[in-house]
């Protein structure tokens, strides 16, 4: 609760700052702030509270990937720097956006009431919708946030539906109350609650760009600036999911034969259009796009196995993905800037002759978004394949997984390829700030100490 | 203490190589490289193969509460493999002096790094830790393959990378899957140990799928015919280093890992599929033999004259017999050592004419008596003459086969009249007749590249008059592990 309202605090006050002459402050201070609420964040393990009348729960699960969510941000804040030298003067609106909609990220992970989550995700979206039409002079921004804008206003009146309809059958918001309802009548589960139950489940994989409802993400993450792509395909993916998973668990563990056959539909379909699409892209950002779509689908894996293990999956292979993502999308980022804009995978040839730290730390973030040992990503695998095995009877989902991960691979490497073994032709070298490549060391330390070492965080939940 | 100085030396090594700009990190490689070397031979002196028990072993929880342990050591079978590893790496590393590879410190490094995964392998007792160091080798191979590799390296390493990684990830299926069979009650907590593996008592069903997710993985990285496709173009587009560390060390982690984790663990899969699989292996040496043949180009005749002898090594591991068993135990070396010096001295003849063709070469033995010598036994222990290390491995493979099924050795034992023909038709070829404008001066071994050859040339010899060294090593473990298969 401290940190949704120091968020909040600190938000503002970013704002009023914005204000000042100089706004070589403002980033020092952000990073300050985030700071402060990872670590206020953190006094709140294992001292569950409950506020505002049970709507809201702060336990280990909300302080995790809150921690996950808040550590994130940290790591992308460093790349705005081509907005600071280019001496943007919405520089603070967008920091305090990006505050703003963490706020909404915490809500979405604490939530016990679905009037929470559906305020959570509104907080969040908004925000978004802003930051994906910042560039206001780019046609494709615009297009993105349009497109965003509509698209998910028209999955929240689903989910807001959903809501009502859930109401009307169990007469209560609260999501213990309703994993406690009575919804069998005659031994038949009431139609209006399988209704309700199917428009939530619509309207939050649209939110973490589950196929069918992802059609919208290429475009968007494409067009979005790839400081706020970073933001998109990290923070709030990991809020999504974690929703997902908590919705699932504490109101409808009951009802689990009726919304399963759903949920395994949309996992194998974001799979298979996550990998396949992601394999016949012609630009490295598209190229993310589609696999952050994948990683939803492994990431729903652990929701299709549904037992004592999906938590730390989540934990584990949400940590993994984020800290990969932050360096694939700032080395994108990084790129783009020095190339004139441009994300195709030639932007990328030569990248290890002229910046070789930068594309080591790539290789990096490629093998843990592939899922090979060394790495976090390797785990993140491991975890969530455990967790679908160990329910006995789902072989051949993981099949399936294991064949689209080899698919994987080679449109990772795909990148690496461009970095090492095309010649240079007329690229240069990438300008990188001392902050930014502190920030791609740190993610690739800890995405290779998480693959060495995964006892450290892998069951904490 | 030992396996854990000898899985970490080489990756330690491999960081201080990469911090030496300039020809100085080869050096230092091949210091590293045979220190390791040392310290594999201070594990051996120490050994007490009696009894095949696992040595040297070390126990570390790895990932907390689960489970899963870092947990390494060796048996004969392991020891061999190291050794084996050990020996050829320096080797390796001294066979590349010559080459003016452009940032020398990263292959360098590269290549101790993949030693790390190698001996990882080979040591590694439990299911997670194997497959961790089995992906591990992967990486650094595919960066030397595809940096340092001809003109057509990216795309055939990417589908050697994107092949294996597919395989291997069914392997990485099947342990999640063994592991979760492991403790007998709801409460008994779960284990990827290689003991708790041995005792499970699976049903013959799912032991039969098991077999497949395993073998599959095995199959691609030896490779038995049909998962071969990747093989041939991959080592002729890698340097010739690479190809030395895929053919000579890298496939014997396929056999090794059938050794340990398929045959012991699934080993009613491995009787309802056996024949299939030394169907498919035989066709295998049936099948490379022919295409060697036909070949012209050096490297991809000494390509598919190795999947004929994986195929056959394959055949007679799967025949689960002593004799088979042991025989591919010993032809793991004796393929690793001629194969690494048979495509050692395909590079030394590519470097001074520029061409692997058999065509454009002949009468080298009139400039170069040193090297024809050198490469005579060499091709001679290929081809398995008696005195030679060859012989050894392929009598007992073929004898282990044909107390199996006797059609099935015969149509085997063609490997040694096919071999005979491609062989020595490539020496025939490139050594004997009028010189061609590509050997017209052609300059005798160097210094550098006797010391290569020599140690090679002594180990066909030691494998082939003494075997016993070797084969008492791994005897009592061999006989450890058909106990269990027929427990």
């Amino acid at each position: 609760m401290t940190s949704i309202i120091l968020l909040s605090v600190f938000g503002i006050v970013n704002l009023f700052v914005g204000f000042l002459k100089s706004k070589k402050i403002l980033l020092p201070l952000a990073l300050l702030f985030l700071i402060v609420v990872f670590g206020v964040n953190l006094l709140g393990w294992n001292n569950t509270q409950t506020y505002f009348n049970n709507m809201l729960t702060i336990d280990n699960y909300a302080v995790a990937f809150t921690g996950i969510m808040v550590l994130t941000t940290l790591l992308i804040l460093p790349f705005s720097q081509s907005y600071i030298d280019a001496e943007d003067e919405n520089l603070a609106e967008y920091y305090s956006l990006l505050l703003f909609s963490l706020v909404g990220a915490i809500m979405m992970v604490a939530y016990e009431n679905l009037i929470m989550l559906f305020i959570g995700i509104e907080i969040l979206s908004i925000a978004m919708y802003v930051l994906a039409g910042s560039n206001k002079r780019s046609l494709r921004s615009n297009e993105a946030a349009l497109k965003y804008f509509l698209m998910g206003s028209f999955f929240t009146g689903v989910l807001l539906f959903g809501i009502v309809l859930i109401y009307g059958a169990t007469g209560t918001f609260d999501i213990t109350e309703i994993g406690a309802a009575n919804v069998m009548a005659d031994g038949t589960i009431n139609t209006m609650f399988t209704m309700g139950l199917l428009l939530l489940v619509i309207g939050i994989s649209f939110k973490i760009a589950a196929a069918p409802f992802h059609f919208w993400t290429p475009d968007v993450y494409e067009g979005t600036p790839t400081f706020f792509t970073t933001f998109m395909a990290t923070v709030v993916k990991t809020a999504g999911v974690a929703a997902f998973y908590k919705l699932m668990n504490a109101a409808f563990e009951g009802s689990f034969t009726s919304w399963f056959p759903t949920v395994i539909a949309i996992t194998v379909l974001t799979l298979v259009v996550g990998n396949i699409g992601a394999v016949i892209q012609p630009s490295v950002k598209r190229m993310l796009a589609y696999s952050s779509i994948s990683h939803a689908g492994y990431l729903l894996m652990t929701l299709v196995a549904f037992n004592d293990l999906s938590e730390n999956a989540i934990f584990f292979y949400s940590l993994s993905y984020a800290v990969a993502s932050v360096i694939s999308f700032g080395v994108l980022k990084l790129v783009e800037d020095a190339r004139e804009g441009n994300h195709s995978f030639a932007a990328f040839n030569g990248l290890g002759k002229t910046n070789p730290l930068l594309a080591f730390v790539m290789t990096v973030s490629m093998l843990s978004l592939g899922g090979i040992p060394l790495t976090a990503g390797f785990f993140g695998k491991l975890f969530v394949f455990s967790a679908v095995i160990e329910t006995g009877n789902l072989m051949w989902l993981v099949v399936l997984a294991v064949v689209l991960a080899a698919i994987g691979i080679y449109y990772y490497i795909k990148v690496v390829i461009a970095m090492y073994m095309q010649p240079t032709g007329e690229n240069t070298k990438v300008p990188v700030s001392g902050f930014a490549t502190l920030v791609l060391i740190i993610c690739a330390a800890l995405t290779v100490l998480l693959g060495l070492a995964p006892g450290l965080i892998s069951n904490i939940l | 203490m030992i396996t854990a100085l000898l899985l970490f030396w080489p990756a330690l090594a491999a960081l201080l190589v990469l911090l030496i700009k300039g020809q100085g990190a080869k050096k230092v490689a091949f210091v590293a490289a045979l220190v390791e070397f040392a310290i594999a031979i201070v594990a051996t002196t120490g050994f007490d193969a009696a009894g095949g028990r696992t040595q040297y072993a070390l126990n570390l929880p790895w990932v907390e509460n689960a489970g899963i342990g870092f947990h390494i050591g060796m048996d004969g079978i392991s020891l061999l493999m190291v050794l084996l590893t050990t020996f050829l790496v320096p080797l390796i590393i001294l066979s590349a002096f010559k080459h003016d590879y452009k940032n020398p410190n990263a292959f360098y490094a590269l290549i101790l790094f993949m030693q790390t995964g190698l001996i990882g392998v080979f040591v590694a007792l439990d299911a997670f830790l194997f497959y961790f160091f089995w992906e591990v080798a992967l990486i650094p191979i595919y960066f030397i393959a595809a940096i340092w590799g001809g003109a057509n390296r990216i795309k055939v390493t990417l589908k050697f990378f994107v092949y294996t990684v597919f395989g291997s990830l069914f392997m990485l299926a099947a342990f999640v899957y063994l592991y979760f069979q492991t403790g007998a009650t709801e409460m008994a907590a779960h284990s990827s140990d290689v003991q708790a593996f041995y005792q499970l008592a699976l049903s013959a069903e799912s032991q039969s799928w098991i077999f497949w997710f395993l073998f599959i993985a095995f199959a691609i990285k030896m490779p038995v015919f049909p998962f071969h496709t990747w093989q041939p173009d991959t080592y002729t587009e890698s340097p010739a280093q690479a190809t030395m560390l895929l053919s000579g060390i890298m496939l014997k982690m396929g056999i090794y890992g059938v050794l340990r984790w398929l045959l012991p663990v699934v080993p009613m899969g491995v009787s309802q599929w056996d024949e299939l699989v030394l169907i498919l292996s035989i066709i295998g040496i049936v099948y490379g033999s022919i295409i060697a043949i036909r070949q012209h180009d050096l490297k991809r005749l000494i390509a598919y004259s190795s999947i004929a002898h994986v195929g056959l090594i394959a055949a007679g591991i799967f025949t689960l017999n002593e004799q088979g068993l042991q025989g591919g135990v010993i032809q793991m070396l004796s393929h690793g050592i001629n194969v690494t010096g048979l495509f050692f001295i395909i590079d030394i003849i590519q470097r001074r004419t520029s061409t692997r063709e058999i065509t454009s070469l002949g009468g080298i033995t009139q400039n170069a008596k040193a090297l024809s010598i050198f490469f005579m036994i060499l091709l001679l222990g290929s081809v398995a003459l008696p005195l030679t290390n060859g012989f050894v491995g392929e009598f007992l493979l073929l004898l282990g086969v044909y107390n199996y099924n006797a059609w099935f050795g015969a149509v085997a034992g063609l490997t040694i009249i096919l071999s005979s023909v491609y062989m020595l038709r490539m020496f025939q070829g490139v050594m004997f007749g009028t010189k061609s404008e590509h050997t017209e001066d052609f300059t005798d071994l160097t210094f550098n590249e006797k010391a290569v050859l020599i140690p090679l040339v002594i180990m066909v010899f030691w494998i082939g008059l003494f075997p016993n060294t070797f084969l008492s090593i791994s005897e009592p473990a061999v006989g450890n592990l058909l106990n269990i298969i027929n427990r």
